[in-house]
């Protein structure tokens, strides 16, 4: 971690020499202890310049506390990556966290139509949306997670999604950050396309239950979380209960993040409002429309505002849930639980 | 209707019909759809079709989601607003990670992939990531999402309104490729598999000529001419003297469209 923002061949957007990450790894504390603390601790594990990978994807289990803390800390000249971007994309342009986002889509969902936010900051040019195909994301941290520098596959070739992140293509690719590059097979002859491995100095996820030591169980989708635990450098978890050890060790088989991966874990109870978390509730779409509107007309000071009253007004979590409204909050909790059972 | 009534040459005709553009398109790509298939499917009219299609000619027509999710069982009035969230997965088969449902695109288990699309060219070439130059643009939008590993892996049938700002001579940006600049050059790009298979629009059914790959007429809807097609594309498609005409939308796909999107967020 360090304070400075960091150069970008340092972040963990192109692959690492293998010893380096190595060395990253053998340098935490992976030891079974206790590691329960507070948001605005967990934010301290955030260092301006880093690499954050998020866990979800779209308006599920995004998690929106530890966005909202690292908000709150100023963080700056963060690199944000995540499976598909929706209306935490546009915070982390508009609250001056992030100004280059790596994903494959960004939006604030399909039935609200193109985030006005994501546009006005990629048009202006003061912002990047750095884009890849999904399987390429989902593969950039699974080369990241496996230790090696790059896996091979079989899409983007002959798109000019290509030549964005191609250093050779046509698109105004930045050379300092990592390209994907066409590949001969050294078996089959055939092309293929190598994608850089994504090894991210943090990465916060949000999960159903973990214990202290940050096992978590997780239900439903599970996204690319677990690739990008295991490829993270640092990995905060929120969580909407913690359990004991013992419950997890009843049912090891549903762990899919083991705490040797996880530096702290941070107890919030709807911590991905307004989005989803599987099982328990169903995105706030009332909220949702309320901030479509409030950005609709005026993207730029529409998000400002929207910042002020949710992100730097409120005095914790629970009155940001409060300026949500209690109503929304019980309407998502119905439509949400008994997934299966009803 | 209002969206038809300004296209060219169309207002007369379209007017006359009981069904919105969104039916039509849904119950003609539904009929594309084969029992046994595996289909990859995105949220809206590929999805209703795809459930259209199990609820008629093809019960054994597995639905995958991009957000890891086989077999799924959607609920009528309860439609997904995205195919990353929990509606998507009730009573499904299997959730796996993202990562793992576009590997077993790659690996060959999805026969059809299920889309629709905002800009498309002669060569079925998709754009969703820039409206202008894509150093400059006009719009930035949401980008490819798995559009692209879809179309670059499977059989794409693409659904969209026929409009001459949408069928253009060459997407402003490729972001999930047909057959890129027709003849062998998907093949030389390194994707031998999958490609453009057929394009369903409020107009009619287009699909791509086997040796140089472009755009073609198949088959017209009804009230639908030949003329009103070369009117609403803006590149040059042709239609064969002989073009058949579908068979209009029977009340009993309609009934089921419309019980599955009673609020018609997708079939308005």
């Amino acid at each position: 971690m360090s304070a400075s923002p960091r150069r970008r061949e340092e972040t963990g957007v192109t692959p690492l020499a293998y010893s380096d990450l190595r060395q990253r790894t053998r340098e935490r504390d992976r030891s079974l202890r206790d590691k329960v603390t507070s948001l605005e601790e967990a934010a301290k594990l955030v260092g301006n310049g880093d690499h954050l990978a998020v866990g979800g994807c779209t308006a599920s289990r995004t998690p929106f506390a530890m966005i909202w803390a690292l908000v709150r800390a100023q963080k700056r000249d963060l690199t944000v990556s995540r499976s598909i971007m929706s209306t935490e994309g546009d915070i982390f342009y508009a609250s001056g966290l992030s100004t280059h986002l790596i994903t494959s889509w960004f939006s604030q969902g399909i039935v609200w139509g193109v985030s006005k936010v994501m546009r006005a900051y990629t048009e202006s040019k003061r912002a990047r949306f750095e884009e890849w195909s999904h399987m390429a994301m989902g593969l950039r941290y699974r080369a990241g997670a496996m230790g090696v520098p790059f896996l091979p596959m079989r899409s983007m070739l002959g798109s000019d999604v290509l030549g964005q992140v191609s250093g050779d293509g046509a698109g105004p690719a930045d050379p300092s950050f990592a390209a994907a590059k066409t590949m001969e097979c050294p078996f089959t002859g055939e092309t293929l396309l190598a994608v850089p491995a994504l090894n991210p100095d943090v990465a916060i996820i949000h999960v159903q239950r973990c214990d202290a030591y940050g096992n978590a169980q997780l239900d439903g989708l599970t996204f690319m979380d677990i690739d990008i635990a295991m490829a993270a450098n640092r990995v905060i978890l929120t969580t909407e209960r913690v359990v004991s050890n013992e419950q997890i060790r009843r049912h090891p088989d549903q762990t899919k993040i083991g705490f040797f991966t996880v530096d702290a874990v941070v107890e919030v109870p709807f911590g991905c409002a307004p989005h989803e978390c599987y099982g328990l509730y169903e995105p706030f779409y009332s909220h949702m429309d309320l901030y479509a509107e409030m950005t609709g007309r005026d993207a730029e000071a529409g998000a400002k505002a929207y910042l002020e009253r949710f992100y730097h007004e409120p005095k914790d979590w629970a009155d940001y849930l409060s300026r949500i409204g209690m109503a929304e909050l019980l309407d998502a909790q119905r439509r949400g639980s008994g997934i299966y059972d009803d | 209707m209002t969206i038809e009534a300004a296209r060219t040459g169309l207002a007369g005709a379209l007017a006359s019909r009981s069904y919105t553009a969104s039916e039509l398109l849904g119950v003609m790509s539904a009929r594309l759809l084969k029992d046994g298939q595996t289909v990859f499917a995105g949220v809206g009219i590929p999805l209703l079709a795809a459930i259209l299609a199990q609820k008629t000619h093809a019960p054994g027509l597995t639905i995958l989601f991009e957000g890891g999710v086989i077999g799924p069982f959607v609920e009528a009035g309860k439609l997904p607003p995205s195919t990353n969230e929990q509606r998507c997965t009730r009573r499904a088969n299997m959730l796996v990670s993202i990562t793992e449902v576009l590997l077993m695109l790659q690996r060959g288990y999805v026969d059809v992939g299920f889309m629709g699309g905002a800009q498309i060219d002669r060569y079925g070439n998709l754009n969703s990531s820039f409206i202008g130059d894509p150093a400059n643009p006009k719009i930035r939008l949401p980008g490819t999402g798995g559009g692209n590993d879809i179309a670059s892996l499977a059989d794409m049938i693409v659904a969209m309104k026929h409009e001459k700002r949408r069928f253009v001579e060459k997407v402003d940006f490729i972001t999930s490729p047909g057959f890129i600049n027709g003849g062998r050059t998907r093949a030389e790009a390194g994707l031998p598999a999958g490609g453009m298979f057929r394009v369903v629009t409020d107009l009619g059914i287009l699909g791509f000529d086997e040796e140089n790959r472009e755009m073609m007429v198949l088959a017209l809807h009804p009230g639908v001419t030949a003329a009103d097609i070369k009117a609403n594309t803006g590149f040059e498609l042709p239609v064969p003297a002989d073009v058949p005409t579908t068979e209009a939308p029977a009340m009993e796909e309609l009934a089921i469209l419309r019980e599955l999107d009673p609020e018609q967020l997708y079939t308005a």
